[in-house]
């Protein structure tokens, strides 16, 4: 089985948790046979090859589709950037302008495309024309590559495109990979160009491959894709190699974490409230907020509202090794996140031996039985959670030993089976 | 009896905080940036103190008794003198030396204590008493609070501790129709004298006076001094109080100010008929014309004239409270490195960088601030003080 797979990043360059989970995903895929060939817009040539070829796109001249731009402009139509949306406009003259326009788009295509196009490979200001761009190379390595392939698999929005391209110059089933929506990112303020890529990929795909089965809804529900081709794969963490951190407390009372962005989506303000809660019954802990968002600073505000900012301290955004420093130094680690696809974050909080509290909105709450679950609303019970795991040892103890095997059980070489019977289901 | 002009400058330098992260909580207790409290004060001693000192000097040789000024310097800034610029503080003891300068009291760290806590403010104004004398050579016998900030409560709190004269802005929201050229009392003890800051001149100077866009530059010393005959003939005095930092500092020396204050005091003594007084003199010299009414604490900051620049939003309030939470452990300790400590983390300086007022008054705010939002200085200020608070708990525990 050969895969060609469509990814944005790939460690150890990596923004977002993507070029991880791409990394344990082809890991997991090679343990089982698979072959990958990993395609990224911009890579730096020290990726990890190991258990993937890595195809910088880059490098790639568009040549093949040069050839005969007409027929692959055809194929890959909803490519077209640009709108025939024109007021006032008698319908001959339509016609003249549209085609007009589709005469320009061929030559500007000879032009551009007989070239390579230098990706940023981020997360910028031109990341539409970058994926459409993308989808362009797409193409062309689907038909230069023909026969090194039998499944298509893209990661998350960015390069659903790139894949419906290959999979329109090929011929081959195409599975994509929903590591997140854009109602997880925006909540409800979608933004309608994104949903309409999300869409048109989970439409195109032969499989649609979630996170979680709270993902799994979300597409269902959200963007009305058939149930029956959606199927939940759920993540996994690779911590091998990982030391675990020894750090010296420099306080004396037990430290309550929470760790990521400071967004709607993470749920901050539910945090601060419960800590306000905890904190009335026991003064003798210490809250811990650490990272950076467009909520940071009304979060320093509430804290400041509710008196608590002796017992609550900021960090600002942590970098590194920090960010194991800080793990290393709770006691108790939440995550009240009000949407989440997965959260990777509390598996790392397990690994480093420390009991978590998640919210009953995230992904990982599926697959986890030794973290405590509540939802991410109901602030008293989340203190309550806090309550027994900074005061019951037993309980503290528990979690801490269950959910260091827990984690350890979570292998991407699962994973990465399950994949492989979802390429060969669309291979039948 | 002549009118009077009474020159008074504000010299106060902070002790900015380095960056100090959640993981030094209860580790490093190193709080303060030397490196850039050492290199702002050698600026701001080479472009403002050290020339304008010089210039204030050479006019008092020149004009014997009939020049004089006045100072307050507060004792965070006679520390980083010793520290880093003690050239500085000779030329401050050789104006001292000539008898025409008197050094006013107030609290040591030019903190906002008046406001909350009476113990810890008589313990931070005697202090500073102590050490203006031991430079200075004199006892100080009239107050001026942190930036002029006033209340009636706050004036006879001042004079219980011994002082006949206090200083505080000529906020046009207390005087109404009165004007502030002339000697007022506190309205709870009228023994107590008040002067009042003339905005409008100061500022002509402090904030105007390279102001291109404003409609009597340029400014030169005949025209000010038309200005201020103008007021004096009506009245009976003329305080000018200023930040001594206005020197070549937020007034370059490019835009001439040095030259305009070399020859000012010429310039009134022939073209005017005031005669230069300290603050001392101007209570003795002056009856009070009434009593004047400050129920609410006033200060010479921002539009407002209120204390809002340091204890105006949430973030200030709590730091506030959490800080002077601490005040009664801490006397009773009787830990030298940490009342010191404390009471460098009582400058006002800290709660103004956590000011949230952008528009009209952010401009002077920004101008001073090390820190690039209110936040960031908040989150920075909570972590020195938790660590505070942790040596605090573990001394007390240790008994």
């Amino acid at each position: 089985m050969r895969v060609l797979m469509f990814g944005w990043e790939f460690p150890p360059h990596i923004a977002g948790g993507l070029g991880t989970a791409c990394y344990g995903i082809v890991k997991g895929l090679a343990n089982n046979g698979v072959e990958t060939l990993f395609v990224m817009p911009s890579a730096s040539g020290d990726e990890d090859q190991t258990y993937t070829r890595i195809l910088n796109a880059s490098d790639v001249e568009v040549s093949d589709v040069v050839k005969n731009p007409k027929e692959f402009l055809e194929r890959v139509q909803f490519l077209r950037v640009g709108t025939n949306m024109v007021p006032y406009m008698d319908p001959a003259k339509f016609t003249e302008m549209s085609s007009k326009d589709q005469r320009s788009q061929i030559d500007d295509f000879k032009v551009n495309f007989k070239q390579k196009y230098k990706f940023s490979g981020k997360y910028g200001t031109n990341l539409m024309e970058e994926i459409s761009r993308y989808a362009m190379v797409g193409g062309e390595i689907a038909s230069q590559h023909k026969d090194e392939f039998d499944v298509i698999h893209a990661h998350d929005w960015l390069t659903y495109m790139a894949g419906i391209a290959a999979k329109r110059i090929s011929g081959k089933p195409l599975v994509i990979h929903v590591h997140a929506t854009e109602f997880d990112r925006t909540g409800e303020n979608v933004n309608t160009q994104v949903f309409a890529i999300e869409q048109m990929g989970m439409r195109e795909a032969d499989k649609v491959i979630t996170v979680s089965n709270l993902t799994r809804n979300i597409v269902v529900n959200k963007y009305g894709i058939n149930p029956d081709k959606v199927v939940t794969v759920h993540n996994a963490v690779d911590f091998a190699g990982r030391e675990q951190m020894v750090v010296e407390r420099s306080v004396d009372e037990k430290v309550v974490t929470f760790l990521g962005r400071i967004t709607f989506q993470k749920g901050p303000e539910y945090f601060i409230e419960a800590a306000n809660k905890v904190l009335k019954k026991c003064p003798d802990v210490r809250f811990v907020m650490a990272g950076s968002g467009d909520l940071l600073n009304r979060s320093i505000r509430q804290v400041a509202r509710l008196g608590i900012s002796d017992r609550f301290h900021f960090t600002g955004f942590l970098r590194g090794a920090d960010v194991q420093k800080m793990f290393a130094y709770s006691d108790v680690y939440v995550m009240p996140s009000v949407s989440e696809p997965f959260g990777i974050s509390p598996l790392e909080a397990m690994i480093t031996g420390v009991p978590t509290i998640i919210s009953k909105q995230s992904g990982v709450a599926e697959v986890l039985k030794y973290s405590i679950k509540v939802d991410f609303w109901d602030v008293d019970a989340l203190a309550d959670a806090m309550y027994g795991l900074l005061r019951y040892p037993a309980l503290s103890q528990m979690a801490a030993e269950k959910g260091y095997d827990e984690v350890n059980a979570l292998k991407w070489d699962h994973a990465a089976a399950k994949m492989k019977h979802i390429y060969e289901s669309t291979l039948k | 009896m002549k009118p009077s002009i009474c020159l008074y400058f504000q010299v106060h330098q902070p002790d900015r905080l380095r960056q100090y992260r959640f993981f030094d909580i209860g580790k490093d207790s190193h709080y303060f940036d030397d490196f850039s409290n050492r290199t702002i004060l050698r600026r701001v001693a080479e472009k403002c103190y050290l020339p304008m000192n010089a210039i204030m000097l050479e006019n008092i040789q020149k004009f014997g008794k009939s020049f004089k000024i006045a100072y307050s310097i507060s004792g965070s800034a006679i520390e980083q003198f010793e520290k880093y610029a003690p050239e500085v503080l000779d030329s401050f003891k050789a104006l001292a030396a000539t008898g025409c300068v008197e050094f006013l009291a107030e609290t040591y760290t030019h903190s906002l204590a008046s406001l909350v806590s009476k113990d810890e403010f008589k313990k931070q104004v005697e202090l500073h008493s102590k050490t203006i004398e031991k430079h200075f050579g004199k006892k100080p016998k009239c107050f001026r609070n942190t930036e002029l900030i006033y209340s009636d409560e706050i004036g006879e709190m001042v004079y219980k501790l011994g002082f006949k004269g206090i200083l505080t802005e000529g906020a046009k929201h207390i005087l109404g129709w009165k004007s502030p050229n002339y000697v007022y009392s506190n309205a709870n003890n009228p023994k107590m004298k008040v002067l009042l800051r003339n905005f409008t001149l100061s500022d002509d100077i402090a904030f105007r006076f390279s102001d291109k866009g404003w409609n009597e530059w340029p400014m030169d010393c005949d025209k000010f001094a038309s200005w201020v005959q103008d007021q004096a003939s009506k009245d009976e005095i003329i305080n000018l109080f200023m930040d001594y930092e206005t020197f070549g500092e937020h007034q370059s020396a490019a835009s001439g100010i040095f030259d305009f204050m070399r020859a000012l005091p010429q310039t009134l003594l022939e073209k005017t008929d005031l005669e230069f007084v300290t603050p001392s003199e101007a209570i003795k010299k002056h009856e009070a014309v009434s009593p004047i009414n400050v129920p609410f604490s006033i200060s010479w900051a921002d539009e407002e004239r209120d204390t809002s620049a340091w204890l105006g939003n949430e973030l200030q309030n709590e730091a506030f409270s959490k800080l002077y939470d601490l005040s009664d452990r801490v006397l009773a300790l009787q830990d030298d490195k940490i009342t010191k400590d404390y009471m460098k983390l009582q400058e006002s300086d800290h709660f103004y960088y956590m000011c949230t007022k952008f528009f009209s008054d952010g401009a002077v705010h920004t101008y001073f601030n090390p820190y690039d939002t209110p936040y960031e200085a908040f989150i920075n200020y909570m972590n020195v003080l938790s660590d505070l608070i942790i040596r605090i708990e573990r001394k007390l525990r240790l008994g």
